[in-house]
């Protein structure tokens, strides 16, 4: 395998890898929003009530299964690219597809100030993984 | 309509950021001493299961992950994750002050950095309001 096939294989793995992440974490969020204030959900029906609710929301179930694929993806992509390049591209691209796909599916108001955060964590968390 | 945060959503939004760095620490720290795991020692994941530091990170992850899903049942994915970036500025000052680790200026660049997203988060709405669409969706949902 030449060299650029090698980081084209690297590189895909790691988009697939953020992908999922970004697909569980917004379906995990879409399925609490569903659900409401957790905390009102347990004084109505107890804890037990509350694990039931959202074990049996499928948004959340989606989502848990999409993390757990995201894991066996990650476990994939470690054994094609060095960790100090796929844990901080892993996360900087997780944390700018999750504020794209908060606005366009989750409908969240994305202001200036929370893109800004964004950019900000992305940037830093690369920062802090080298 | 701005949403303000109760004390008990900041204590699961530091939660948050505890368990997780934690957590991923006491792993790190528990893999360490069970050793490399590939496809030809696949049995040493179950020798890991009776580490405890595994077993102590296990359970705060099962923690983090609680508390995780808590705080979007209140706040935005959009809020929730850059204020809960701090734990990566904790993990950092962990290796610097605790195990003596030396902080290059880059990472010091990268705690600055997420230090000034969890202020810019902090000071705006924890929630988007869709009446309608929350209206379909408690209808749908429970």
């Amino acid at each position: 395998m030449t060299e650029t096939t090698h980081m084209v294989h690297a590189w895909a793995a790691i988009f697939f890898v953020a992908a999922f992440a970004v697909l569980g974490e917004v379906m995990i969020a879409s399925g609490m929003r569903q659900l409401g204030d957790l905390d009102d959900i347990r004084a109505a029906r107890g804890l037990g009530g509350t694990i039931l609710a959202v074990l049996g929301n499928v948004r959340f179930v989606i989502g848990a299964l999409c993390m757990a694929l995201n894991f066996f993806a990650m476990l994939a992509a470690l054994s094609l690219a060095n960790l100090s390049l796929a844990g901080p591209a892993i996360a900087a691209l997780t944390y700018i597809g999750n504020a794209i796909a908060a606005k366009f599916f989750l409908r969240e108001r994305v202001d200036k100030r929370r893109w800004l955060a964004t950019a900000c964590v992305a940037v830093g968390v690369f920062l802090l993984s080298r | 309509m701005k949403h303000t945060l109760r004390p008990s959503q900041y204590a699961i939004l530091i939660a948050i950021m505890l368990t997780a760095s934690v957590g991923d620490s006491l792993l790190a720290r528990g893999m360490k001493e069970v050793g490399a795991v590939d496809l030809h020692h696949l049995g040493l994941l179950w020798h890991a299961l009776f580490n405890p530091y595994v077993d102590a990170g296990i359970i705060l992850l099962i923690g983090f992950f609680a508390s995780y899903t808590t705080a979007l049942s209140w706040a935005d994915l959009t809020f929730v994750m850059p204020a809960t970036a701090f734990g990566y500025v904790v993990i950092a000052l962990m290796g610097r002050y605790w195990l003596h680790e030396q902080l290059t200026w880059s990472r010091w660049a990268g705690v600055a950095l997420i230090v000034c997203a969890v202020g810019f988060v902090a000071g705006g709405p924890s929630r988007t309001e869709h009446p309608n669409l929350d209206q379909m969706d408690a209808g749908a949902g429970r």
